[in-house]
């Protein structure tokens, strides 16, 4: 147990497009730990898709420049052949979509893409493959999985389609399963079915999850860990208590605040963050969020936050941000209260020219976006 | 601006079925979608009505049907006195003006060949409005200004705005003529959490400077708390539950109304570690051949054989002032265990 599975360290992963070079992830390192679970979360475009694709060797294009490290279960991912990653991807490391109505083959029985992913894996025969696709089937609660298993994608309700996807990577017995937004096509009452399985079979199984999503709700019900990602950047990190109780980044906060809740008051007001996300093509100079940050000063377009210890109670938490510690502290502590970023810009100083510790030994620096 | 309060629009048995016809030649009917099956309800003046349910409840083609862009198959729609329901395209036309909708994808929802300016500015040329260009130009720049877009971005084309701008775009289309009423149908579901609450926000503006009628139809249950003085719960094309938003999610008293609210995830590892999530089993059952009597009877852990299955229970009203069809509510305690979040 003390190696961690998966150690992401110094990932980047840029396009070349006819527009420019868009920096879909730069620079993240996390890890992962045999079993756990870890939330990446963000908005479309934050890079959070496309750090795992890169994990599982799907971003490797001709126009794809890739660099930093991914380590997992001591094997370098980033340097192997494309036959070794065809073979640890749908064994060892597996993968399921959003739309689970487009990742099956609609031309073939739903027995048979299972079969496939069993036998491309392991020297089975046939018939032992489809006793071990059946029992996959039953595991993630298909009704009558013996006559269900000669039928097509198509004559599945999207849960049960879900269901089909998760049986199929987990089938292999993988170590870690990468979901990207496994339940965002579903309903409520589905969602719910959905994560409770994840859960139940991540326990029986021993498998380690990295759960990528944009809602909040999601992660704090499925996860242990979670990665803030913004601008193909991690800004925040920590345990998911801590990343709920005492978020530090301004981003987070804003997450936080502009969703309704059931268990807020239904008048409390939602305070939207303002503008919209960054080109990747062309980012902002310094903190990518200053343009949207109600806190920014004018440091923080010059100089790029690192991420960097908080130094709180939660020795994980991480965050990118210049706001000197004690004053995050202060603003969200307002923020929570239940104060809007403008009445808290009157109550709380914030310091001009002072910066947090990442900062420090950068000011005038001149700082790209690279 | 008339009284608020007094319903605009009711609805009395409202039902829509669309058949489904087999044979390659001579078609016939083999049966019918019962898409939204017998429902009643009343959207009063100046307030924002929550439509909920899973897909295929029938939330949009209620909404379709009010706004009378589907005919209904029976029922009456009553639209400030007048029975709307079996009126022509043409008698339409004049209404069409007061009701306007909002729709879920703003990219699919605006012509990609057409700039802004172009989309805001056709109901005026529509309904004959504004023909004068200059003028009309001034007045689509100022709702444009209103929704919180550029004024100068009048001559760009919808790929060149984001998903919250188009929708915004959406926005200022559906206000142009000053409807009395608009239908939103999930009007934020794809556009990402960091814009959800700009649309939001901007909706609950409009409606207060506007005097606006929302019926607000979403999945989002969070979302329809946040937005809806009176909510309407939806299974299988019936109504099966209705309330004020303060007192359905204080105490739901259908039984699927509790399971809905209990699926929401909660954003708090604590409070989420502590929730007993009750999972609704199965699928929802084909709106071709629904369940008897209650039609939700096959799923609810309160079933009871012989009055469920037998018995359709009426939409009446329960303890706490929630309307419910169910015949063994849910009861305080219950709720209490299955939505925590309630309680909190």
């Amino acid at each position: 147990m003390s190696e961690p599975l998966l150690v992401v360290k110094d990932l980047a992963v840029h396009f070349e497009t006819e527009d420019g070079l868009v920096q879909a992830v730069d620079g993240i390192s996390y890890t992962v730990e045999r079993g756990k679970t870890l939330g990446i979360v963000g908005e479309s475009g934050s890079g959070k898709s496309v750090s795992s694709m890169t994990v599982m060797g799907l971003t490797r294009a001709g126009n794809a420049r890739i660099s930093g490290s991914i380590t997992f279960d001591g094997k370098e991912l980033l340097t192997a052949s494309n036959s070794d990653m065809r073979s640890i991807r749908g064994g060892d490391v597996a993968m399921i979509f959003q739309d689970p109505l487009s990742s099956l083959h609609p031309f073939y029985k739903i027995g048979d893409q299972l079969i496939e992913a069993h036998r491309s894996h392991n020297d089975v025969s046939k018939a032992k493959a489809r006793d071990r696709a059946v029992e996959m089937l039953t595991l993630v609660g298909l009704p009558d999985p013996r006559r269900r298993i000669d039928s097509y994608p198509h004559e599945f309700s999207g849960g049960m389609r879900q269901r089909v996807m998760i049986a199929m990577a987990l089938i292999n017995n993988p170590k870690l399963l990468i979901a990207d937004e496994p339940t965002t096509a579903l309903d409520v009452t589905v969602q719910a079915q959905i994560l409770e399985l994840i859960q139940k079979l991540q326990a029986e199984l021993d498998t380690a999850v990295v759960m990528i999503t944009h809602d909040l709700g999601v992660v704090a019900e499925v996860t242990e860990e979670i990665a803030v990602m913004y601008a193909g950047r991690i800004v925040e990190y920590g345990s998911s208590d801590t990343i709920f109780a005492a978020p530090e980044h301004p981003y987070t906060w804003g997450l936080l605040k502009s969703i309704p809740r059931l268990d807020t008051p239904r008048d409390e007001p939602l305070v939207p963050i303002y503008g919209r996300p960054p080109s990747l093509i062309n980012k902002p100079s310094g903190c990518s969020f200053h343009p949207r940050c109600p806190y920014v000063r004018e440091a923080h377009k010059k100089v790029d936050p690192g991420l960097e210890p908080t130094g709180g109670a939660d020795a994980t938490h991480k965050v990118a941000c210049l706001l000197p510690a004690e004053t995050r502290r202060s603003l969200w502590a307002a923020l929570r209260a239940g104060e809007t970023p403008d009445q808290v810009l009157q109550e709380v100083d914030i310091p001009a020219n002072t910066l947090s510790p990442s900062a420090e030994g950068q000011t005038g620096e001149e700082v790209t976006g690279q | 601006m008339s009284t608020p309060g007094e319903p605009l629009i009711q609805v009395r048995g409202l039902k829509k079925h669309f058949p489904i016809r087999s044979g390659m030649l001579i078609q016939r009917d083999v049966g019918a979608v019962r898409a939204v099956d017998g429902i009643d309800f009343d959207v009063l003046r100046g307030e924002t009505l929550g439509l909920v349910g899973e897909s295929g409840c029938g939330k949009s083609t209620t909404a379709r049907l009010i706004t009378r862009l589907l005919e209904p198959t029976a029922g009456s729609i009553t639209w400030e006195g007048r029975d709307i329901a079996g009126l022509s395209r043409r008698e339409l036309k004049p209404l069409r003006r007061e009701m306007q909708m909002i729709f879920q994808d703003p990219y699919s929802s605006l012509n990609p060949r057409k700039t802004v300016g172009a989309i805001i500015g056709e109901p005026f040329i529509i309904h004959g409005v504004e023909s004068d260009d200059t003028k009309r130009r001034k007045r689509v720049q100022e709702l444009m200004e209103q929704v919180g877009l550029n004024p100068e971005h009048y001559n760009r084309l919808p790929h060149q705005f984001s998903g919250g701008q188009r929708q915004r775009i959406g926005v200022a289309r559906a206000i142009a003529l000053k409807p009395k009423m608009i239908v939103a149908d999930e009007p934020v579901s794809a556009l990402d959490v960091s814009i959800q609450a700009q649309i939001l926000n901007l909706l609950s503006e409009l409606q207060r400077d506007l005097g606006l009628t929302i019926v607000f139809i979403a999945h989002d249950l969070s979302v329809v708390r946040h937005t809806c003085d009176r909510v309407a719960v939806m299974y299988l094309g019936k109504i099966v539950e209705l309330a004020s938003s303060d007192e359905l999610y204080l105490h739901p008293r259908h039984p699927y109304t509790g399971a809905l609210l209990s699926a929401v995830p909660v954003p708090d590892p604590r409070l989420a570690r502590n929730k007993h999530r009750q999972i609704l089993g199965g699928d929802v059952p084909s709106p071709t051949n629904p369940p008897n009597a209650c039609r939700f009877h096959t799923r609810c852990a309160k079933f009871v054989e012989g009055t469920c299955d037998v018995v359709e229970p009426p939409l009446e009203p329960k303890e706490g002032g929630n309307v419910a069809a169910c015949h063994f509510p849910l009861t305080d305690e219950e709720i209490a265990r299955r939505v925590p979040s309630a309680a909190a």
